[in-house]
Protein backbone atom coordinates (compact mmCIF):
# COMPACT_ATOMS: atom_id res chain seq x y z
CA UNK A 1 0.00 0.00 0.00
CA UNK A 2 1.07 3.53 -0.73
CA UNK A 3 -0.33 6.56 1.09
CA UNK A 4 -0.13 8.88 -1.93
CA UNK A 5 -1.97 6.41 -4.18
CA UNK A 6 -4.65 5.91 -1.52
CA UNK A 7 -5.13 9.66 -1.11
CA UNK A 8 -5.15 10.19 -4.89
CA UNK A 9 -7.89 7.56 -5.16
CA UNK A 10 -9.95 9.15 -2.39
CA UNK A 11 -9.56 12.57 -4.03
CA UNK A 12 -10.62 11.11 -7.37
CA UNK A 13 -13.77 9.53 -5.89
CA UNK A 14 -14.70 12.84 -4.24
CA UNK A 15 -14.07 14.71 -7.51
CA UNK A 16 -16.40 12.32 -9.30
CA UNK A 17 -19.05 13.03 -6.67
CA UNK A 18 -18.55 16.76 -6.99
CA UNK A 19 -19.68 16.54 -10.60
CA UNK A 20 -22.91 15.02 -9.31
CA UNK A 21 -24.34 17.58 -6.84
CA UNK A 22 -27.80 16.00 -6.94
CA UNK A 23 -26.52 12.73 -5.48
CA UNK A 24 -24.66 14.59 -2.74
CA UNK A 25 -27.78 16.56 -1.86
CA UNK A 26 -29.87 13.38 -1.70
CA UNK A 27 -27.34 11.56 0.45
CA UNK A 28 -27.10 14.38 2.95
CA UNK A 29 -30.66 15.63 3.05
CA UNK A 30 -32.73 12.43 2.95
CA UNK A 31 -31.67 11.22 6.45
CA UNK A 32 -32.46 14.65 7.89
CA UNK A 33 -35.87 14.73 6.27
CA UNK A 34 -36.63 11.19 7.52
CA UNK A 35 -35.70 12.13 11.08
CA UNK A 36 -37.83 15.25 10.86
CA UNK A 37 -40.72 13.12 9.62
CA UNK A 38 -40.30 10.60 12.45
CA UNK A 39 -40.15 13.33 15.08
CA UNK A 40 -43.69 14.37 14.18
CA UNK A 41 -44.95 10.84 13.52
CA UNK A 42 -44.10 10.15 17.19
CA UNK A 43 -45.30 13.56 18.28
CA UNK A 44 -47.28 12.05 21.15
CA UNK A 45 -44.53 9.73 22.45
CA UNK A 46 -41.13 11.45 22.59
CA UNK A 47 -39.58 8.36 24.29
CA UNK A 48 -40.27 6.27 21.16
CA UNK A 49 -38.67 8.93 19.01
CA UNK A 50 -35.61 8.84 21.30
CA UNK A 51 -35.00 5.13 20.81
CA UNK A 52 -35.94 4.88 17.12
CA UNK A 53 -34.20 8.15 16.26
CA UNK A 54 -30.95 7.06 17.91
CA UNK A 55 -31.05 3.69 16.11
CA UNK A 56 -31.73 5.36 12.77
CA UNK A 57 -28.76 7.68 13.23
CA UNK A 58 -26.69 4.51 13.02
CA UNK A 59 -28.69 2.83 10.26
CA UNK A 60 -28.88 5.68 7.71
CA UNK A 61 -25.14 5.95 7.05
CA UNK A 62 -24.95 2.18 6.68
CA UNK A 63 -27.69 2.06 4.04
CA UNK A 64 -26.54 5.14 2.12
CA UNK A 65 -22.93 4.05 1.96
CA UNK A 66 -23.96 0.52 1.01
CA UNK A 67 -25.90 1.81 -1.99
CA UNK A 68 -23.35 4.39 -3.07
CA UNK A 69 -20.39 2.02 -2.82
CA UNK A 70 -22.03 -0.93 -4.52
CA UNK A 71 -23.03 1.18 -7.52
CA UNK A 72 -19.73 3.10 -7.66
CA UNK A 73 -17.55 -0.02 -7.57
CA UNK A 74 -19.83 -1.82 -10.00
CA UNK A 75 -19.39 1.08 -12.41
CA UNK A 76 -15.65 0.80 -11.88
CA UNK A 77 -15.82 -2.90 -12.78
CA UNK A 78 -18.04 -2.54 -15.86
CA UNK A 79 -16.41 0.61 -17.31
CA UNK A 80 -13.04 -1.12 -17.61
CA UNK A 81 -11.36 1.39 -15.30
CA UNK A 82 -10.87 -1.32 -12.65
CA UNK A 83 -9.06 -3.53 -15.16
CA UNK A 84 -6.95 -0.57 -16.19
CA UNK A 85 -6.09 0.32 -12.57
CA UNK A 86 -5.20 -3.26 -11.69
CA UNK A 87 -2.93 -3.42 -14.75
CA UNK A 88 -1.18 -0.36 -13.26
CA UNK A 89 0.95 -0.30 -10.11
CA UNK A 90 -2.04 0.26 -7.80
CA UNK A 91 -2.46 -1.98 -4.76
CA UNK A 92 -5.90 -3.42 -4.11
CA UNK A 93 -5.62 -2.01 -0.60
CA UNK A 94 -5.00 1.48 -2.05
CA UNK A 95 -8.20 1.28 -4.06
CA UNK A 96 -10.32 0.01 -1.19
CA UNK A 97 -8.85 2.37 1.38
CA UNK A 98 -9.33 5.22 -1.08
CA UNK A 99 -13.02 4.41 -1.44
CA UNK A 100 -13.44 3.93 2.32
CA UNK A 101 -11.76 7.30 3.01
CA UNK A 102 -13.82 9.22 0.45
CA UNK A 103 -17.16 7.75 1.48
CA UNK A 104 -16.14 7.91 5.15
CA UNK A 105 -15.64 11.67 4.76
CA UNK A 106 -19.05 11.95 3.19
CA UNK A 107 -20.53 9.86 6.02
CA UNK A 108 -19.01 12.22 8.61
CA UNK A 109 -20.81 15.16 7.00
CA UNK A 110 -24.07 13.21 6.71
CA UNK A 111 -23.95 11.92 10.30
CA UNK A 112 -22.89 15.26 11.76
CA UNK A 113 -25.84 16.99 10.12
CA UNK A 114 -28.35 14.29 11.08
CA UNK A 115 -27.04 14.07 14.66
CA UNK A 116 -26.93 17.86 15.09
CA UNK A 117 -30.44 18.25 13.74
CA UNK A 118 -31.80 15.50 16.04
CA UNK A 119 -30.09 16.73 19.19
CA UNK A 120 -30.60 20.46 18.89
CA UNK A 121 -33.75 20.93 16.86
CA UNK A 122 -35.80 17.74 17.20
CA UNK A 123 -35.26 17.30 20.94
CA UNK A 124 -33.67 13.86 20.76
CA UNK A 125 -32.85 13.10 24.40
CA UNK A 126 -29.49 11.33 24.66
CA UNK A 127 -27.87 10.59 28.06
CA UNK A 128 -24.37 9.87 26.68
CA UNK A 129 -22.02 11.92 24.54
CA UNK A 130 -22.97 13.08 21.06
CA UNK A 131 -19.40 12.29 19.96
CA UNK A 132 -20.02 8.62 20.68
CA UNK A 133 -23.16 8.73 18.51
CA UNK A 134 -21.01 10.17 15.73
CA UNK A 135 -18.35 7.50 16.24
CA UNK A 136 -20.88 4.68 15.86
CA UNK A 137 -22.39 6.40 12.81
CA UNK A 138 -18.95 6.55 11.22
CA UNK A 139 -18.25 2.87 11.93
CA UNK A 140 -21.64 2.03 10.43
CA UNK A 141 -20.78 4.00 7.32
CA UNK A 142 -17.55 2.03 7.05
CA UNK A 143 -19.51 -1.21 7.40
CA UNK A 144 -21.92 -0.06 4.67
CA UNK A 145 -18.99 0.77 2.37
CA UNK A 146 -17.46 -2.65 3.03
CA UNK A 147 -20.71 -4.53 2.38
CA UNK A 148 -21.38 -2.54 -0.79
CA UNK A 149 -17.92 -3.24 -2.13
CA UNK A 150 -18.29 -6.92 -1.41
CA UNK A 151 -21.70 -7.44 -3.03
CA UNK A 152 -20.73 -5.43 -6.12
CA UNK A 153 -18.57 -8.43 -7.07
CA UNK A 154 -21.73 -10.54 -7.38
CA UNK A 155 -23.78 -8.09 -9.41
CA UNK A 156 -23.32 -7.86 -13.15
CA UNK A 157 -25.48 -4.78 -13.60
CA UNK A 158 -26.61 -1.75 -11.61
CA UNK A 159 -30.09 -3.26 -11.67
CA UNK A 160 -28.85 -6.31 -9.78
CA UNK A 161 -26.74 -4.21 -7.44
CA UNK A 162 -29.82 -2.30 -6.26
CA UNK A 163 -31.62 -5.60 -5.60
CA UNK A 164 -28.88 -6.54 -3.15
CA UNK A 165 -30.08 -3.77 -0.86
CA UNK A 166 -33.28 -5.56 0.22
CA UNK A 167 -31.41 -8.89 0.26
CA UNK A 168 -28.52 -7.78 2.47
CA UNK A 169 -29.89 -4.83 4.43
CA UNK A 170 -33.59 -5.53 5.06
CA UNK A 171 -33.17 -8.76 7.08
CA UNK A 172 -30.68 -6.95 9.30
CA UNK A 173 -33.06 -4.03 9.62
CA UNK A 174 -35.88 -6.32 10.78
CA UNK A 175 -33.69 -8.23 13.24
CA UNK A 176 -31.48 -5.45 14.60
CA UNK A 177 -33.80 -4.50 17.47
CA UNK A 178 -35.26 -1.42 15.86
CA UNK A 179 -38.84 -2.72 15.97
CA UNK A 180 -38.69 -4.80 19.11
CA UNK A 181 -35.91 -5.57 21.61
CA UNK A 182 -33.83 -8.49 20.38
CA UNK A 183 -34.22 -10.53 23.60
CA UNK A 184 -37.99 -10.60 23.09
CA UNK A 185 -37.75 -12.22 19.65
CA UNK A 186 -38.25 -15.91 19.00
CA UNK A 187 -34.95 -17.50 20.24
CA UNK A 188 -33.91 -18.72 16.79
CA UNK A 189 -34.28 -15.20 15.39
CA UNK A 190 -32.42 -13.76 18.35
CA UNK A 191 -29.58 -16.17 17.63
CA UNK A 192 -29.50 -14.98 14.00
CA UNK A 193 -29.57 -11.35 15.08
CA UNK A 194 -26.55 -12.09 17.29
CA UNK A 195 -24.38 -12.71 14.24
CA UNK A 196 -25.61 -9.76 12.16
CA UNK A 197 -23.40 -6.68 12.43
CA UNK A 198 -26.24 -4.14 12.30
CA UNK A 199 -27.55 -5.49 15.64
CA UNK A 200 -24.38 -4.25 17.33
CA UNK A 201 -24.62 -0.90 15.59
CA UNK A 202 -28.08 -0.41 17.07
CA UNK A 203 -27.01 -1.80 20.49
CA UNK A 204 -24.17 0.70 20.54
CA UNK A 205 -26.52 3.58 19.77
CA UNK A 206 -28.93 2.41 22.48
CA UNK A 207 -26.05 2.28 24.97
CA UNK A 208 -25.20 5.94 24.27
CA UNK A 209 -28.89 6.82 24.53
CA UNK A 210 -29.27 5.29 28.03
CA UNK A 211 -25.87 5.53 29.76
CA UNK A 212 -24.06 8.75 30.66
CA UNK A 213 -20.53 7.33 30.38
CA UNK A 214 -18.50 5.00 28.17
CA UNK A 215 -19.55 1.46 29.08
CA UNK A 216 -17.86 -1.85 28.40
CA UNK A 217 -20.87 -2.94 26.36
CA UNK A 218 -20.48 0.12 24.14
CA UNK A 219 -16.81 -0.62 23.52
CA UNK A 220 -17.66 -4.24 22.70
CA UNK A 221 -20.37 -3.15 20.22
CA UNK A 222 -18.10 -0.60 18.54
CA UNK A 223 -15.26 -3.11 18.24
CA UNK A 224 -17.60 -5.72 16.73
CA UNK A 225 -18.91 -3.27 14.11
CA UNK A 226 -15.39 -2.11 13.25
CA UNK A 227 -14.13 -5.71 13.11
CA UNK A 228 -16.96 -6.75 10.79
CA UNK A 229 -16.22 -3.77 8.54
CA UNK A 230 -12.54 -4.71 8.30
CA UNK A 231 -13.36 -8.37 7.69
CA UNK A 232 -15.80 -7.55 4.89
CA UNK A 233 -13.33 -5.04 3.40
CA UNK A 234 -10.75 -7.84 3.29
CA UNK A 235 -13.29 -10.12 1.61
CA UNK A 236 -14.04 -7.28 -0.83
CA UNK A 237 -10.33 -6.97 -1.61
CA UNK A 238 -10.27 -10.69 -2.40
CA UNK A 239 -13.00 -10.17 -5.03
CA UNK A 240 -10.77 -7.72 -6.92
CA UNK A 241 -8.85 -9.92 -9.32
CA UNK A 242 -6.02 -8.68 -11.45
CA UNK A 243 -6.56 -11.55 -13.86
CA UNK A 244 -10.10 -12.21 -15.09
CA UNK A 245 -11.55 -14.58 -17.66
CA UNK B 1 -1.45 15.95 -34.42
CA UNK B 2 0.21 19.19 -33.50
CA UNK B 3 3.42 18.24 -31.80
CA UNK B 4 4.85 15.64 -34.09
CA UNK B 5 8.32 16.39 -35.31
CA UNK B 6 9.64 13.16 -36.70
CA UNK B 7 6.59 11.56 -38.19
CA UNK B 8 7.67 8.77 -40.48
CA UNK B 9 5.04 7.80 -43.02
CA UNK B 10 7.21 5.08 -44.52
CA UNK B 11 7.17 2.07 -42.21
CA UNK B 12 9.63 0.09 -44.31
CA UNK B 13 12.58 2.45 -43.75
CA UNK B 14 12.04 2.67 -39.97
CA UNK B 15 11.68 -1.09 -39.79
CA UNK B 16 14.88 -1.56 -41.72
CA UNK B 17 16.86 0.78 -39.49
CA UNK B 18 15.68 -1.02 -36.37
CA UNK B 19 16.50 -4.42 -37.81
CA UNK B 20 19.95 -3.14 -38.74
CA UNK B 21 20.77 -2.50 -35.07
CA UNK B 22 21.16 -6.22 -34.62
CA UNK B 23 19.49 -8.83 -32.52
CA UNK B 24 18.12 -6.94 -29.52
CA UNK B 25 16.09 -9.29 -27.30
CA UNK B 26 12.44 -9.38 -28.37
CA UNK B 27 9.93 -7.23 -26.50
CA UNK B 28 7.45 -10.12 -26.36
CA UNK B 29 8.25 -13.79 -26.74
CA UNK B 30 5.55 -16.49 -26.70
CA UNK B 31 6.04 -20.24 -26.74
CA UNK B 32 3.19 -22.81 -26.71
CA UNK B 33 0.90 -20.10 -25.38
CA UNK B 34 -2.66 -21.21 -24.63
CA UNK B 35 -5.64 -19.42 -23.16
CA UNK B 36 -9.01 -20.82 -22.16
CA UNK B 37 -12.19 -18.83 -21.53
CA UNK B 38 -14.86 -20.96 -19.95
CA UNK B 39 -14.69 -24.19 -21.96
CA UNK B 40 -13.52 -22.53 -25.12
CA UNK B 41 -9.85 -22.55 -26.12
CA UNK B 42 -9.24 -19.02 -27.39
CA UNK B 43 -5.49 -19.19 -28.04
CA UNK B 44 -4.02 -22.42 -29.42
CA UNK B 45 -0.31 -23.01 -29.00
CA UNK B 46 0.91 -19.60 -30.13
CA UNK B 47 4.58 -19.12 -30.89
CA UNK B 48 5.82 -15.70 -31.94
CA UNK B 49 8.09 -12.80 -31.08
CA UNK B 50 7.49 -9.06 -31.20
CA UNK B 51 10.66 -7.02 -31.91
CA UNK B 52 11.54 -3.92 -29.86
CA UNK B 53 11.08 -0.37 -31.07
CA UNK B 54 8.74 -1.29 -33.91
CA UNK B 55 5.04 -1.21 -34.63
CA UNK B 56 3.66 -4.72 -34.82
CA UNK B 57 0.13 -5.08 -36.15
CA UNK B 58 -2.05 -7.85 -34.80
CA UNK B 59 -4.64 -8.46 -37.46
CA UNK B 60 -7.50 -10.84 -37.86
CA UNK B 61 -11.29 -11.02 -37.94
CA UNK B 62 -13.37 -10.17 -34.84
CA UNK B 63 -13.42 -13.00 -32.34
CA UNK B 64 -10.13 -14.55 -33.45
CA UNK B 65 -8.51 -14.00 -30.04
CA UNK B 66 -6.72 -10.65 -30.54
CA UNK B 67 -8.09 -9.08 -27.36
CA UNK B 68 -7.43 -12.22 -25.29
CA UNK B 69 -3.83 -12.27 -26.50
CA UNK B 70 -3.42 -8.59 -25.60
CA UNK B 71 -4.93 -9.14 -22.16
CA UNK B 72 -2.54 -12.05 -21.64
CA UNK B 73 0.39 -9.78 -22.53
CA UNK B 74 -0.62 -7.06 -20.05
CA UNK B 75 -1.36 -9.73 -17.44
CA UNK B 76 -5.11 -9.34 -16.95
CA UNK B 77 -6.20 -12.59 -18.63
CA UNK B 78 -6.84 -15.59 -16.40
CA UNK B 79 -6.21 -19.22 -17.47
CA UNK B 80 -3.15 -18.60 -19.59
CA UNK B 81 -0.56 -21.40 -19.90
CA UNK B 82 2.76 -21.70 -21.73
CA UNK B 83 5.62 -19.23 -21.91
CA UNK B 84 4.94 -15.52 -22.35
CA UNK B 85 7.83 -13.16 -21.66
CA UNK B 86 7.24 -9.42 -21.86
CA UNK B 87 10.26 -7.06 -21.62
CA UNK B 88 12.28 -9.99 -20.23
CA UNK B 89 9.81 -10.80 -17.43
CA UNK B 90 6.95 -13.30 -17.33
CA UNK B 91 3.73 -11.51 -18.32
CA UNK B 92 1.79 -10.13 -15.36
CA UNK B 93 4.84 -9.60 -13.12
CA UNK B 94 4.22 -6.59 -10.83
CA UNK B 95 7.43 -4.97 -12.05
CA UNK B 96 5.91 -4.67 -15.56
CA UNK B 97 2.85 -2.70 -14.48
CA UNK B 98 4.50 0.71 -14.82
CA UNK B 99 6.34 -0.22 -18.03
CA UNK B 100 3.34 -1.15 -20.20
CA UNK B 101 0.64 1.18 -21.49
CA UNK B 102 -2.60 -0.60 -22.30
CA UNK B 103 -5.66 0.70 -24.12
CA UNK B 104 -8.74 -1.50 -24.01
CA UNK B 105 -11.18 -1.67 -26.89
CA UNK B 106 -13.82 0.39 -25.07
CA UNK B 107 -12.49 3.61 -23.58
CA UNK B 108 -11.79 2.95 -19.89
CA UNK B 109 -11.94 6.40 -18.34
CA UNK B 110 -14.17 8.07 -15.77
CA UNK B 111 -17.08 9.75 -17.54
CA UNK B 112 -17.78 12.00 -14.56
CA UNK B 113 -14.30 13.53 -14.52
CA UNK B 114 -12.77 16.01 -16.94
CA UNK B 115 -10.07 14.90 -19.36
CA UNK B 116 -7.38 16.52 -17.21
CA UNK B 117 -8.76 15.08 -13.94
CA UNK B 118 -8.79 11.61 -15.48
CA UNK B 119 -5.18 11.89 -16.53
CA UNK B 120 -4.08 13.46 -13.25
CA UNK B 121 -5.48 10.53 -11.30
CA UNK B 122 -3.92 7.84 -13.47
CA UNK B 123 -0.63 9.79 -13.44
CA UNK B 124 -0.72 9.83 -9.62
CA UNK B 125 -1.22 6.05 -9.62
CA UNK B 126 1.77 5.59 -11.95
CA UNK B 127 4.13 8.02 -10.21
CA UNK B 128 2.89 9.02 -6.76
CA UNK B 129 4.54 11.68 -4.66
CA UNK B 130 4.70 15.42 -4.00
CA UNK B 131 7.09 18.20 -4.98
CA UNK B 132 9.18 17.51 -8.09
CA UNK B 133 7.15 14.33 -8.78
CA UNK B 134 3.98 16.43 -8.91
CA UNK B 135 5.56 18.94 -11.31
CA UNK B 136 6.73 16.13 -13.59
CA UNK B 137 3.27 14.59 -13.43
CA UNK B 138 1.68 17.86 -14.46
CA UNK B 139 4.04 18.08 -17.46
CA UNK B 140 3.31 14.48 -18.43
CA UNK B 141 -0.44 15.11 -18.29
CA UNK B 142 -0.17 18.24 -20.45
CA UNK B 143 2.01 16.41 -22.95
CA UNK B 144 -0.30 13.39 -23.15
CA UNK B 145 -3.31 15.65 -23.75
CA UNK B 146 -1.41 17.41 -26.53
CA UNK B 147 -0.27 14.04 -27.98
CA UNK B 148 -3.87 13.04 -28.62
CA UNK B 149 -4.87 16.55 -29.70
CA UNK B 150 -7.39 17.22 -26.92
CA UNK B 151 -5.84 20.39 -25.47
CA UNK B 152 -8.95 22.41 -26.30
CA UNK B 153 -11.12 19.81 -24.52
CA UNK B 154 -8.91 19.35 -21.44
CA UNK B 155 -11.56 20.71 -19.08
CA UNK B 156 -14.57 18.97 -20.65
CA UNK B 157 -16.18 16.03 -18.87
CA UNK B 158 -15.14 12.78 -20.55
CA UNK B 159 -18.80 11.72 -20.62
CA UNK B 160 -19.67 14.72 -22.79
CA UNK B 161 -17.10 13.88 -25.45
CA UNK B 162 -17.75 11.94 -28.65
CA UNK B 163 -16.82 8.25 -28.86
CA UNK B 164 -13.66 8.98 -30.82
CA UNK B 165 -12.59 11.65 -28.35
CA UNK B 166 -13.14 9.35 -25.38
CA UNK B 167 -11.00 6.74 -27.16
CA UNK B 168 -8.27 9.33 -27.36
CA UNK B 169 -8.55 10.14 -23.64
CA UNK B 170 -8.09 6.43 -23.00
CA UNK B 171 -5.04 6.44 -25.28
CA UNK B 172 -3.62 9.50 -23.50
CA UNK B 173 -3.78 7.57 -20.19
CA UNK B 174 -1.67 4.82 -21.75
CA UNK B 175 0.91 7.37 -22.97
CA UNK B 176 1.34 8.91 -19.49
CA UNK B 177 4.33 7.14 -18.00
CA UNK B 178 6.32 6.99 -21.29
CA UNK B 179 5.88 3.19 -21.29
CA UNK B 180 8.37 0.91 -23.07
CA UNK B 181 5.56 -1.16 -24.54
CA UNK B 182 2.20 0.11 -25.75
CA UNK B 183 -0.58 -2.44 -26.21
CA UNK B 184 -3.43 -0.89 -28.18
CA UNK B 185 -6.62 -2.83 -28.75
CA UNK B 186 -8.29 -1.45 -31.89
CA UNK B 187 -7.49 2.19 -31.11
CA UNK B 188 -8.78 3.52 -34.43
CA UNK B 189 -12.24 1.94 -34.49
CA UNK B 190 -14.95 4.49 -35.22
CA UNK B 191 -12.56 7.33 -36.03
CA UNK B 192 -12.79 9.44 -39.15
CA UNK B 193 -10.03 9.04 -41.80
CA UNK B 194 -8.21 12.23 -40.82
CA UNK B 195 -8.01 11.26 -37.14
CA UNK B 196 -6.96 7.75 -38.08
CA UNK B 197 -4.11 9.09 -40.15
CA UNK B 198 -3.10 11.46 -37.33
CA UNK B 199 -3.10 8.65 -34.78
CA UNK B 200 -0.97 6.43 -37.00
CA UNK B 201 1.46 9.34 -37.44
CA UNK B 202 1.52 9.65 -33.64
CA UNK B 203 2.27 5.92 -33.24
CA UNK B 204 5.15 6.20 -35.70
CA UNK B 205 6.49 9.30 -33.94
CA UNK B 206 6.33 7.53 -30.56
CA UNK B 207 8.10 4.45 -31.90
CA UNK B 208 10.78 6.53 -33.67
CA UNK B 209 11.41 9.22 -31.00
CA UNK B 210 10.91 7.27 -27.79
CA UNK B 211 11.90 3.81 -29.02
CA UNK B 212 8.59 2.47 -27.78
CA UNK B 213 7.46 -0.97 -28.89
CA UNK B 214 3.86 -0.84 -30.10
CA UNK B 215 1.52 -3.78 -30.51
CA UNK B 216 -1.67 -2.61 -32.16
CA UNK B 217 -4.65 -4.70 -33.17
CA UNK B 218 -7.09 -4.01 -35.94
CA UNK B 219 -9.57 -5.87 -38.06
CA UNK B 220 -9.18 -3.31 -40.83
CA UNK B 221 -6.61 -4.71 -43.21
CA UNK B 222 -5.64 -1.42 -44.85
CA UNK B 223 -4.07 -0.38 -41.54
CA UNK B 224 -1.68 -3.30 -41.91
CA UNK B 225 0.33 -1.39 -44.49
CA UNK B 226 1.27 1.11 -41.80
CA UNK B 227 2.94 -1.49 -39.54
CA UNK B 228 6.56 -2.58 -39.57
CA UNK B 229 5.60 -6.18 -38.88
CA UNK B 230 2.39 -8.13 -38.91
CA UNK B 231 0.96 -11.04 -37.00
CA UNK B 232 -2.05 -12.41 -38.85
CA UNK B 233 -4.43 -14.30 -36.57
CA UNK B 234 -7.35 -16.53 -37.28
CA UNK B 235 -9.37 -18.74 -34.93
CA UNK B 236 -6.85 -18.57 -32.10
CA UNK B 237 -3.83 -19.33 -34.25
CA UNK B 238 -1.09 -17.28 -35.87
CA UNK B 239 -1.52 -17.63 -39.61
CA UNK B 240 1.51 -15.61 -40.67
CA UNK B 241 4.25 -13.47 -39.18
CA UNK B 242 6.43 -11.04 -41.15
CA UNK B 243 6.73 -7.63 -42.77
CA UNK B 244 3.88 -6.50 -45.04
CA UNK B 245 6.25 -6.73 -48.02
CA UNK B 246 7.34 -10.26 -47.16
CA UNK B 247 3.70 -11.37 -46.80
CA UNK B 248 2.76 -9.94 -50.17
CA UNK B 249 5.82 -11.45 -51.85
CA UNK B 250 5.24 -14.84 -50.27
CA UNK B 251 1.62 -15.03 -51.37
CA UNK B 252 2.03 -13.11 -54.62
CA UNK B 253 -0.84 -10.83 -53.58
CA UNK B 254 -1.21 -7.11 -54.26
CA UNK B 255 -2.42 -6.11 -50.79
CA UNK B 256 -2.17 -7.48 -47.27
CA UNK B 257 -5.90 -8.16 -47.39
CA UNK B 258 -5.50 -10.37 -50.48
CA UNK B 259 -2.50 -12.04 -48.84
CA UNK B 260 -4.57 -12.77 -45.75
CA UNK B 261 -7.40 -14.27 -47.80
CA UNK B 262 -4.95 -16.45 -49.71
CA UNK B 263 -3.44 -17.71 -46.46
CA UNK B 264 -6.92 -18.51 -45.13
CA UNK B 265 -7.73 -20.47 -48.29
CA UNK B 266 -4.44 -22.36 -48.01
CA UNK B 267 -5.13 -23.18 -44.37
CA UNK B 268 -8.65 -24.41 -45.21
CA UNK B 269 -7.39 -26.54 -48.11
CA UNK B 270 -4.76 -28.36 -46.08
Amino acid sequence: MNLHRTLATAARVLRQLRHDPRSIALMILVPCVMLLLLRYVFDGSPRTFDSIGASLLGIFPLITMFLVTSIATLRERTSGTLERLLAMPLGKGDLIAGYALAFGALAVVQSALATGLSLWFLGLDVTGSAWLLLLVALLDALLGTALGLFVSAFASSEFQAVQFMPAVIFPQLVLCGLFTPRDQMQPALEAISNVLPMSYAVDGMTEVLRRPDLTGDFVRDAVIVAGCALLVLALGAATLRRRTA
Amino acid sequence: MMNISASDPDPASAGASVTAQGAAPAAIRAESLKAVRGRRTVLRNLRFTVPRGQITGLLGPSGCGKSTLMRAIVGTQAQVTGTLDVLDHPAGTPELRSRIGYVTQDPSVYDDLTVRQNLEYFAAVLAPGRGPAATRRHENVTRAIADVDLTTHADALAGNLSGGQRNRVSLAVALLGAPELLVLDEPTVGLDPVLRRDLWDLFHAIAADRGTTILVSSHVMDEAERCHRLLLMRAGEILADGTPDALRTRTGAETVEAAFLRLVDEANAS
